[in-house]
């Protein structure tokens, strides 16, 4: 996969709490914004010095290409992130991207596809520009967004103006349905042919969803999340382990994903 | 085709504070030539054409260049084995040819799989890694990637590691071909159990490593040292009198991080080696002693990430300093150091690098 990753400087444009410990930052980037593809993401440089010392990856949650903008969204974890949440409109940070490979668009144009997206947590971040693209694209999307509670639950709207019909799931039942992501699946696909699946989110979501396409036999992508160092495929730091991704056991989450295809990946028991 | 455009596209940067709208740039493969398309109006500046204008004026006042065991380097900037890949992977970034030198990802004799993840982990000014060699093997670069790197004016370094004495003489004979310009020895990697670090803390059997190797290439020979010993200065006179041509150190601290929540190590291999800023004092003192134990030239590294700390490194008796987890926190960190070390020389009035290295001895 080739692509333009450049390191530029990002300007601050808003920057805000959208839900308890999660952020909005929205970026002004027009070198990366032109390039961007769904799926993708950036490292963001959280402070001048060693604290923290390396970039931090962040899914691109949203591409606005004519005014040369980007948002992500994170959740304030560790150190990166808490100096991160201190920045504000007006400031620049170093940033490098579009980084890694993106979502598969469903293949020929004209042919329409009905689209599930499913996404836990903060994973629902890369699913919004996916979205809009889908729709753009002539495509039928779901949305099915899961959260711990409602405190966490955040970027609703944006997502009910890209797609289709939104699900809302939290475990604990205080907003949208109660439940796991993965129960609102099986009925609608027994309701309706999907022909895709994106996902993103914890890795014990991300199986379950993983499974239930392999019973259903639809094709299935999945975003994931690692530790990373260099970003550009050279240090092999954030590698998982896939069955067989250029005959190797181990892809770079950085280049060969963050996106791969579900039945490439083994998961951790 | 619109990969290929991409692909060329991918090194330069535009400057959207001059260029009103966006549009498409192509180079050349050389990267040297910016050609503009219409309606841009050549006011695009890339980090190329700076790159290449601050390589002129450096040419014209301050001699950068330095010789490592007969190999002539533009500059004493390279990168560090294992931080780099093969360094197409940085070519987004910056212009390759600009660096003294690229040291490539340690090979060994068959492809590795390297060690499972988590491998990596950030602990305070630090990276600790434990990618276990992971890499393709040396047929695999000789036939791919090799060919690959011609198209670069740069010296391409290329790190070996071998499970027997034995096998680094037979790596050395297969990369001893035109395009690889020096061998660095990895007797020094924490992370594999065979080899590696176990040969760099027996002077005996680093000496005996760098022999096989020295029998087997007329390439220059730099071994790469291990800070995880207690006499730096004994094991770098052993493999001096094995016929090593240079010295270069270090290579990581074994060290470990502990994941409190899970209560287990943070990294699956339990160890890792530490590199970054945290590292930097430790690195410079033992520069220090090894420049002062050996004649050979030193390249220096440990937690280099500006011009200030190499001088440290060259002050300190280092003909050349190496950047590595520098890259991962800018990964144009190589240009930067390059560019300050200039600037150095001709803030102080000094026309040729070389005249710094030692100062601090003196």
């Amino acid at each position: 996969m080739i692509y333009l990753v450049v390191k530029t400087s990002g300007m601050v444009l808003e920057h805000v709490e959208v839900a308890n410990g999660i952020k909005y930052l929205k970026l002004e980037a027009p070198d990366i914004a032109r390039s961007a593809r769904p799926g993708q993401f950036v490292q963001v440089r959280c402070a001048a010095g060693c604290s923290p010392l390396l970039r931090k990856p962040f899914s691109i949650h949203e591409i606005d290409r004519a005014n040369g903008t980007i948002g992500l969204l994170y959740e304030i974890k560790g150190h990166g992130t808490q100096m991160l949440s201190g920045s504000r409109a007006g400031e620049s940070m170093e940033i490098t991207g579009p980084s890694g490979n993106g979502f598969t668009l469903p293949g020929d144009p004209g042919e329409e596809c009905n689209a599930l997206l499913v996404g836990g947590g903060l994973g629902i971040a890369p699913l919004l520009p996916l979205a809009a693209e889908l729709r753009e694209k002539g495509h039928k999307t779901t949305v099915i967004l899961g959260f711990n509670d409602a405190s966490r639950l955040c970027r609703t709207e944006a997502f009910a103006r890209e797609a289709d019909r939104l699900i809302v799931t939290t475990v604990d039942g205080s907003s949208g349905e109660k439940g796991l992501v993965t129960d609102p699946m099986s009925g609608l696909m027994k309701r309706e042919k999907i022909n895709v699946i994106y996902a993103c989110g914890p890795e014990p979501m991300l199986a379950a969803v993983a499974r239930i396409a392999e019973v259903q036999r639809v094709k299935c992508e999945v975003s994931l999340e690692a530790y990373m160092a260099c970003g550009v495929g050279a240090c092999l730091g954030c590698v998982c382990r896939t069955k067989s991704i250029g005959g190797k056991p181990y892809a770079r989450v950085c280049t060969e994903g963050p996106v791969f295809d579900s039945r490439e990946v083994i998961w951790n028991g | 085709m619109d990969d290929a455009r991409s692909d060329s596209e991918a090194g330069l940067r535009t400057d959207v504070k001059n260029c009103g709208k966006t549009g498409f740039i192509t180079c050349r493969e050389d990267g040297l030539k910016v050609e503009v398309k219409a309606g841009m109006k050549n006011k695009i500046r890339t980090d190329m054409e700076e790159d290449m204008k601050t390589d002129m004026t450096a040419n014209a006042k301050v001699n950068m260049e330095v010789e490592i065991a007969g190999l002539k380097l533009k500059n004493p900037v390279l990168t560090a084995s294992g931080t780099f890949g093969f360094g197409k992977e940085y070519s987004p970034f910056l212009d390759l040819n600009r660096l003294g030198a690229v040291v490539v990802k340690g090979l060994t004799l068959n492809p590795r799989e390297g060690n499972p993840p988590p491998r990596i982990i950030e602990t305070p000014a630090g990276l600790l890694n434990s990618i276990g060699l992971q890499n393709p093997g040396v047929d695999y670069f000789l036939e791919y990637i090799l060919p690959e790197l011609a198209a670069y004016d740069t010296n391409f370094i290329v790190n070996i590691s071998g499970n027997t004495p034995e096998e680094y003489g037979l790596l050395a004979a297969k990369l001893s071909v035109p395009g690889v310009a020096a061998l660095e020895v990895n007797i020094s990697c924490p992370n594999v159990k065979a080899g590696g670090m176990a040969f760099g803390t027996d002077p005996e059997m680093a000496a005996e490593v760098v022999a096989n190797v020295k029998a087997n290439t007329r390439l220059p020979v730099i071994a790469k040292l291990s800070p995880n010993v207690t006499d730096i200065a004994a094991v770098a006179s052993a493999v001096e009198k094995a016929g090593a041509d240079a010295v270069s150190l270090i290579n990581t601290l074994l060290g470990m991080a502990i994941d409190i929540k899970k209560r287990k190590p943070a990294l699956a291999n339990i160890m890792g080696g530490l590199s970054g800023p945290a590292v930097k004092p430790v690195a410079l003192r033992m520069v220090w002693q090894t420049a002062e134990a050996v004649r050979v030239p030193v390249i220096g590294m440990g937690g280099i990430v500006t011009a200030e700390d190499a001088l440290e490194f060259i002050f300190a008796g280092a003909r050349a300093v190496a950047i590595g987890t520098g890259n991962f926190i800018d990964p144009r960190a190589t240009i930067s150091v390059i560019e300050g070390l200039e600037k150095y020389c001709l803030e102080n009035g000094i026309e040729d690098i070389n005249q710094l290295v030692g100062a601090a001895r003196k």
